[in-house]
């Protein structure tokens, strides 16, 4: 894990971003990001492709034998209802990952919110922010989460809205970081000199500047969402309805003496999807840092 | 070295900035249970088996009539005389049925906790020896490898491999009931059956040790006073071991405190997968059961750990390190 702060230092004291071209030709000298990317748009093809490619329903019982073990009608064997494990792991694909994308999407935006207007206006603003994030931070949030989802029920958007809910503060915390160094820069001065408002510059002079961290953050926060999405699944909190990678592992639980394979691969799944994940953000990170700049 | 002033100041501090997150959390969580769809009675009665006579009760008890900041008052003067509510399921206090579990949580914990420190300072003392060679990589590769793990996923594998193929260990529980052995007898029995939860676990929590054991190992190498002990014409082992590792563990005492919230969901899981009689099981079955008291019991009791944690951490730092100050 990167340090908030070790981030946002880094990135504050990058040069202007040099634009996607830049951004690439030292993106792709790093072997385990092109490989995080590889993985990570193979597994998104799938997800996208996954009412095509599925040989059976994802849902369908009763198309193979009940516990039947991999072969080459079903690659991943079926389960104790005779449903194929494939279809299954790619329609638990498309939800596990859609969980991952919308949560840290929602964070993201609530963290840049609380983050910039913390950072850009300081003062007696910035203290109250930063205390109600601090409270948010000492949530412990898996738990809360926990409570939250039995008690307003299992349905992958309220799945969503939790996760979020309870992930913002690192967000926050970053894009204040940024906004607090990069509010009384020459170029924001400038832009106030000839007239653009406050909005103006929040939005469309400093949050360019300020996005590199939080945009490394947010491939992380893909990744964590997805395992606390996993884990809530497991605790028998998943949408059985949509059933992701998390909600297979809670189903193969009982079975494991039967039938590893209920268990072997929706795990790898999850294990691939989030450790492309990490290495895409580290090697985002890396390329932004100054020091790949200057090589 | 002495309780100093300072000391004190900084112990009054936490606790002052402490006790009203926790209540604000706790806030928080009263405020979740009367949101949510549905008759707060019937959620604290459990939905499905609460009788109208026991939701009749509960109404009153919680002053469930009254307006909403009276009844927090009632909620929160509750919780600090240590009244968490009745478990449905169990019929019993919720404080009570915690309490006779969060004993076997820390003996999971506790034995990982420890297994993954030594050896994540042992791997990382490695690894920052030989920055950047091959060896260097692969480690550092492995450890991102068990991080980006669903920690109960690799407890299932680990049952799966260790337990159900080779039957090396049992394969859930805390006791072979059948045995039924006493004294060393049942610490053996106890032991035999941690083996499989406290590796997974420590697995799990490895990663962090091993990530900041390294870095902090590389930064001290770096020392004029290792430099110098080297000049000395010490032997490697004792410049790593002895000098440079004794200045890179402070941080690590404190990575337990930083995010102890993470550590307790790690655990819960584990307990989950290997039937581990601990507070995360109990948490399990009561969401089977819809056991709502003890759901809520559960989180406020983790949230105190986590404030607990938080400033037993800053007050080591700050006794270990008196530069350490806090505003």
């Amino acid at each position: 894990m990167t340090s908030v702060d070790a981030i946002a230092a880094e990135s504050a004291a990058a040069a202007q971003p040099a634009g996607f071209a830049g951004f690439w030709a030292i993106f792709r000298r790093n072997p385990r990001g092109v490989i995080g990317l590889a993985v990570l748009t193979l597994f998104v093809l799938l997800a996208a492709a996954a009412p095509v490619i599925a040989p059976f329903g994802q849902k369908a019982t009763g198309v193979g034998a009940s516990f039947g073990a991999p072969d080459l009608v079903h690659l991943m064997g079926t389960d104790n209802l005779g449903r194929d494990v494939f279809s299954r792991f790619l329609g638990g694909c498309r939800i596990s990952l859609l969980v991952g994308v919308a949560a840290a999407f929602a964070s993201t935006v609530i963290g840049l919110l609380v983050g910039m207007t913390s950072g850009y206006f300081g003062g007696t603003i910035d203290n109250v922010l930063m205390r109600f994030t601090e409270l948010f931070q000492t949530i412990p949030r898996f738990f809360l989460a926990m409570v939250a989802v039995a008690l307003f029920g299992a349905s992958i958007w309220n799945i969503v809205f939790a996760i979020a809910i309870l992930s913002w503060p690192v967000t926050a915390r970053l894009a204040r970081a940024e906004y607090l160094s990069l509010r009384h820069r020459e170029f924001a001065d400038a832009a106030r000199v000839i007239g653009v408002g406050t909005l103006g510059i929040m939005v469309i002079e400093l949050l360019p500047n300020a996005a590199g961290p939080v945009i490394v953050n947010a491939s992380l926060q893909v990744a964590q969402a997805i395992l606390l999405e996993a884990g809530l699944s497991y605790l028998g909190l998943g949408d059985p309805g949509n059933a992701s990678w998390g909600v297979m592992l809670y189903e193969a639980q009982p079975a494991l003496r039967t039938a590893w394979w209920m268990s072997v691969f929706p795990g790898l799944g999850i294990f691939f999807v989030v450790l492309s994940l990490n290495l895409l953000g580290d090697a985002i990170n890396d390329t932004l840092s100054p020091r790949s700049r200057a090589r | 070295m002495g309780l100093s002033s300072g000391f004190l100041a900084v112990v009054l501090t936490r606790l002052a900035h402490a006790i009203p997150i926790f209540f604000a959390i706790i806030s928080i969580n009263f405020l979740l249970i009367h949101v949510a769809p549905g008759d707060p009675a019937s959620y604290l009665a459990s939905q499905s088996e609460g009788s109208v006579e026991y939701q009749a009760q509960l109404r009153q008890e919680f002053g469930l009539d009254k307006p909403l900041v009276v009844q927090l008052g009632i909620y929160l003067g509750k919780v600090v005389r240590g009244d968490l509510g009745m478990s449905y399921r169990y019929r019993q206090p919720v404080a009570d049925l915690i309490l006779s579990r969060v004993g076997n949580t820390f003996l999971l914990l506790g034995t990982g906790y420890l297994l993954a420190t030594l050896i994540g300072i042992l791997l990382g003392a490695f690894a920052a020896q030989r920055a950047n060679s091959f060896a260097d990589q692969l480690t550092t590769f492995a450890a991102l490898a068990f991080y980006s793990m669903p920690v109960f996923w690799l407890g299932q594998l680990m049952l799966l491999f260790f337990a159900l193929e080779l039957g090396w260990f049992p394969t859930q529980g805390m006791v072979n009931i059948r045995l039924a052995a006493t004294g060393w007898a049942k610490v053996i029995d106890v032991a035999h059956h941690l083996v499989l939860p406290a590796s997974t676990y420590a697995l799990y929590q490895l990663t962090l040790m091993y990530r900041l054991a390294r870095s902090k190992l590389q930064d001290v190498l770096k020392e004029d006073y290792i430099t110098t002990a080297r000049a000395k014409g010490l032997p490697e082992r004792v410049v790593v071991y002895k000098h440079a590792l004794r200045n890179a563990l402070l941080p690590l005492v404190t990575v337990l405190g930083m995010d102890f919230a993470f550590v307790l969901a790690g655990t819960v899981l584990v307990e989950t997968v290997f039937a581990w009689p601990g507070m995360g099981r109990l948490m399990f079955d009561a969401i089977a059961a819809r056991d709502y008291p003890v759901l809520t019991g559960i989180f406020t009791v983790v949230t105190a750990m986590v404030i607990i944690v938080n400033i037993l951490t800053d007050l080591i730092y700050a006794w270990i390190d008196p530069r350490v100050v806090y505003d």
